[in-house]
């Protein structure tokens, strides 16, 4: 309890017998009863999240299982190196999370806060990676089915700034911290600088990641175009500006036959050429268009993009419980929240673990 | 039943002179109800919405029979065009199956029962219950929208294509249904968790009323097929704003894949409806026979067999969709097991009866059309889970008299048997129980009278949907019509007696029926925290030391 800066106002309650102290709802006879109810309600939640996503692995499969062709041209274009940090970054925000539950029952207030800090951090870093790999594609035109640009000649590059634009709510809410941080040192309040300060570096955080993500992606770049220098039309890094990508659609190929490849196995064996894009990476027209390629980005961006947006809500829930932490309102009875919220942390976690491998690791 | 413990005292009866304080004058003002954790008042204020949701789904309806009072062989002479008829039935399914029936027994009934039948202050989490009301109602916004913006004409299952291509405000009805799941989602994880944890002692999980078994079981449907619903609806409108074709066969994706996903919850959906209803009619039975329940164990285990065998039959609905043949004829034996716990319901019911006193008032009747109307249903599914039947059956107005059976003859009819069972309880008023009979024998024939008509016509091979027919089949669509307006008529009276008893309702004694749960053991309207000590739990179907008391004309328990 060395690091412990709470003052224990709490225990007094413990003693009163018939008084229900201020942390246990009136309905409760109990803190057990309560926290039981608390769990028990957070694991039907998460039985609940699992079955959300169970929708999307289900059409994962099926498509996947009809036209596993398409799975594995279009995870090429798809970061591993990107992938595998933010596994590792979620995999240690997990620990960081489980950590703080535990300084959570010891009334380990710093450490408590330091972790919750840590675990937004890395929420934090997560999204920034993402947002880079996000604006990239956006950039060469994999979007979702219908909007899906075609993979040929020259490429698609679009000048569009999507990162800028992915990064300006996060410049926001960065400068809005460092005000709000600048407001708790001019108050000198010790609860709004325990609550800033961990706000301030997790907005940092998204930059880092971002940095990060930019960094290698301009690497992995490179390296394919080294690769593929002989064939030269793939080089989007390097591309010069006046090779602006507007490829007229009457080029795509798909447009000649939509709809008819609904069994896009037979499609394949006809013109019998399984894509390896080591070879080259201008895919051949049956995999190349909007209902196959586009298709799997329908589907990668679903998956990442729900998750996505369940790390947002994790981020949200983990600010609440570094208020609630700065306000020294955990303790050895009442930790239900901290544990509870680090339940759905790790089934976040546990569901990229699934995500990872399903999306960026085909071939 | 073998149980021994006695209840041995009752809450006492507090404040009896005075200003009475119970959950209704507990506080006043707006803001007293709309924000309120109180269990009670959620429940009122759900009755109240859900009401008037049924109030619009029934307009609808009552539109579609009056359209179809002629055949409108020439759309330019009909009452409705072909457009607004699509959009009329549409609504009528999407206003009926997401704001009222998924909701009405849990949401209204259960909210206000499942705490003081387990003798609890309130459900495990007040907060949360009050935000599933507000989703109910952000829901329910969404489709008012749609009703307002016109054009939603898919039907209300939302089937792609169509569902792609049509110009209706297709977003916003699935996000209504999006967010209207969040909502039934979390009133099921609020009641598998109170049920849970929240038991007092002695009150074991074989002593729990029948309701909250039943409940319990659809609690466990909404809470894991309702999410697949969520993210199918999500798709589909990503389908539509952002094209990604998972639906969609122009671009690769599979249009079944979409009729799966949603009976994959629809299906079990249809339990969410249905069972609560069995667990009013299993309390109503028990107490208007002044008999112990037959079957205790089998009718608990059966509620939690329906909800696990409705999880492995969605298939029966695309029977004509496309399927391999293995597949097919396992979906149709699986559907027949379902028949088994139904039917085990049916009989224990029956069973009951014999050798009670049976009291024929406005409940018992209502539950007695229930067990009537519910075989009929029931019997009549078996045609439709039948692979060739269904063949010939499937989207004819067979199916439509069939789910009607269930749900309005089963639901519908439970749902106000169950209200007129507890209205005592919930208002702390009498209703005039001879047009409360009235009303049961009206709604009764008239649903018949509409019903049972559309079976013959869906055999002969009317479709289902059609805002025209042959001249042939007009006899029986004017039988459905004139039925229909009857039906209306029965509820109306019904929702006039209940209204009536508000303003010139006798004062209601604290157990009126002669039931031997928890909830009659507390006051008429219950107070503010239902029981200011945990109440003595005895077996809740045990009636030998319950007896009528000609001073307060409520039954009270002998000690």
């Amino acid at each position: 309890m060395a690091t412990a800066v709470a003052t224990p106002p709490a225990d007094h309650h413990e003693e009163e017998h018939h008084e229900h102290p201020s942390w246990l709802a009136h309905h409760f006879d109990d803190a057990e009863q309560q926290f039981d109810a608390g769990k028990l309600g957070m694991w039907l939640f998460l039985v609940t999240e699992v079955l959300f996503f169970s929708g999307m692995f289900c059409a994962y499969a099926l498509y996947r299982n009809r036209n596993p062709e398409v799975f594995e041209f279009c995870s090429t274009f798809l970061n591993e190196k990107l992938g595998a940090i933010n596994t590792g970054v979620l995999l240690f925000s997990s620990l960081t999370m489980a950590w703080a539950v535990r300084a959570s029952q010891l009334r380990e207030t710093k450490t408590l806060i330091g972790m919750l800090a840590a675990t937004l951090g890395c929420a934090a870093i997560f999204l920034g990676v993402k947002a880079v790999e996000y604006s990239h594609k956006w950039g060469l035109g994999l979007f979702p089915g219908k909007f899906y640009v075609s993979q040929i000649e020259g490429a698609h590059h679009s000048e569009v700034p999507y990162l800028w634009y992915l990064c300006i709510p996060s410049l926001v809410l960065l400068v809005c911290f460092v005000l709000y941080y600048v407001y708790g040192v001019v108050s000198a309040s010790k609860f709004h600088l325990r609550v800033a300060g961990p706000l301030v570096v997790a907005a940092g955080c998204y930059f880092a990641g971002v940095g990060l993500g930019v960094y290698l992606e301009a690497e992995a770049e490179v390296s394919h175009s080294i690769a593929h220098a002989p064939a030269s039309h793939t080089d989007h890094a390097t591309a010069d500006h006046s090779h602006e990508a507007t490829v007229p659609d009457a080029t795509v190929p798909d447009a000649a036959v939509p709809g008819v490849n609904l069994l896009g196995i037979e499609a394949s064996t006809t013109h019998d050429v399984a894509i390896t894009p080591a070879e080259s990476s201008t895919p051949d027209s049956s995999v190349n268009q909007k209902g196959m390629a586009g298709l799997f980005f329908s589907i990668y961006y679903c998956m990442t993009g729900v998750h996505a947006f369940h790390i947002l809500g994790g981020m949200a829930v983990i600010t609440w419980l570094i208020v609630k932490s700065a306000n020294l309102e955990f303790h050895s009875k009442y930790y239900g929240p901290v544990d509870n919220v680090g339940l759905y942390w790790h089934l976040v976690d546990f569901i990229w673990i699934y995500l990872f491998p399903l999306l960026y690791l085909i071939t | 039943m073998s149980v021994v413990t006695k209840p041995v005292t009752m809450p006492s009866p507090s404040k009896e002179v005075g200003v009475e304080d119970n959950y209704l004058t507990h506080s006043s003002g707006f803001l007293s109800w709309a924000l309120t954790l109180d269990h009670k008042r959620i429940g009122v204020m759900y009755l109240a919405c859900i009401m008037s949701a049924f109030a619009l789904g029934g307009a609808l309806a009552l539109m579609i029979r009056l359209h179809l009072w002629n055949p409108n062989l020439d759309p330019s002479q009909a009452w409705l065009s072909n457009k607004v008829y699509n959009q009329v039935f549409t609504l009528h399914g999407a206003v009926m199956v997401f704001l009222f029936i998924i909701p009405s027994i849990p949401a209204a009934l259960g909210n206000f029962l499942l705490p003081i039948m387990l003798g609890s202050k309130d459900v495990a989490f007040p907060r949360l219950n009050l935000g599933s009301f507000y989703l109910w109602v952000t829901g329910a916004c969404f489709f008012l929208f749609s009703i307002f913006a016109t054009g939603l004409d898919t039907g209300w299952t939302f089937y792609t294509p169509y569902s792609i291509e049509s110009q209706g405000p297709i977003v916003a009805a699935t996000m209504g249904v999006f967010v209207l799941g969040f909502s039934s989602i979390f009133t099921g994880l609020n009641f598998i968790v109170t049920i849970n944890t929240m038991r007092p002692p002695g009150m074991t999980w074989f002593r729990m009323p029948l309701f909250l078994w039943a409940v319990y079981s659809t609690s466990i449907i909404q809470v894991l097929a309702t999410p697949v619903l969520g993210i199918t609806m999500l798709l589909l409108a990503a389908e539509r704003i952002l094209g990604i074709g998972i639906f969609d066969a122009k671009l690769n994706g599979d249009p079944v894949a979409f009729q799966h996903f949603f009976w994959f919850y629809s299906h079990p959906a249809v339990y969410i409806m249905i069972l609560p209803a069995m667990g009013i009619i299993s309390e109503l039975m028990s107490v208007h026979s002044h008999k112990g329940i037959f079957g205790y164990r089998m009718i608990a285990y059966s509620s939690v067999a329906i909800a696990l065998f409705g999880f492995l039959v969605w298939g029966h609905h695309m029977f004509t969709a496309g399927m391999a043949d293995v597949t097919a004829i396992v979906f149709s034996a699986l559907t027949f097991t379902v028949s088994i716990p139904s039917a085990i319901k049916v009989f224990n019911w029956v069973g009951t009866m014999y050798k009670g006193t049976v009291s024929l008032n406005t409940p018992m009747l209502y539950a007695l059309a229930f067990i009537f109307l519910f075989t009929i249903g029931g019997l009549t599914g078996l045609f439709l889970g039948a692979l060739s039947m269904d063949m010939h059956l499937h989207d004819t107005y067979f199916v439509v008299a069939h789910f009607h059976y269930v749900m309005m003859g089963g639901t519908l009819v439970a749902f106000l048997g169950g209200l007129f069972h507890w209205w005592p309880k919930m208002t702390g008023k009498m209703f005039n129980d001879f047009w409360g009979i009235v009303s049961a024998a009206i709604v009764f024939v008239g649903f018949n009278l509409t019903f049972l008509p559309q079976f013959v016509l869906g055999t002969r091979g009317m479709p289902r949907r059609y805002a025209s027919y042959q001249l042939e089949f007009q006899d029986l669509h004017r039988l459905s019509t004139i039925g229909a307006l009857m039906l209306g008529m029965g509820l109306l009276v019904a929702g006039l007696t209940l209204l009536h008893s508000l303003f010139y309702g006798k004062k209601a004694p604290r157990n009126p029926w002669g039931g031997a749960t928890l909830e009659w053991e507390c006051s008429s309207p219950p107070p503010h925290d239902n029981f200011s000590s945990a109440p003595a739990v005895g077996d809740p179907y045990e009636f030998s030391n319950i007896e009528y008391d000609s001073k307060t004309g409520g039954y009270i328990k002998k000690k």
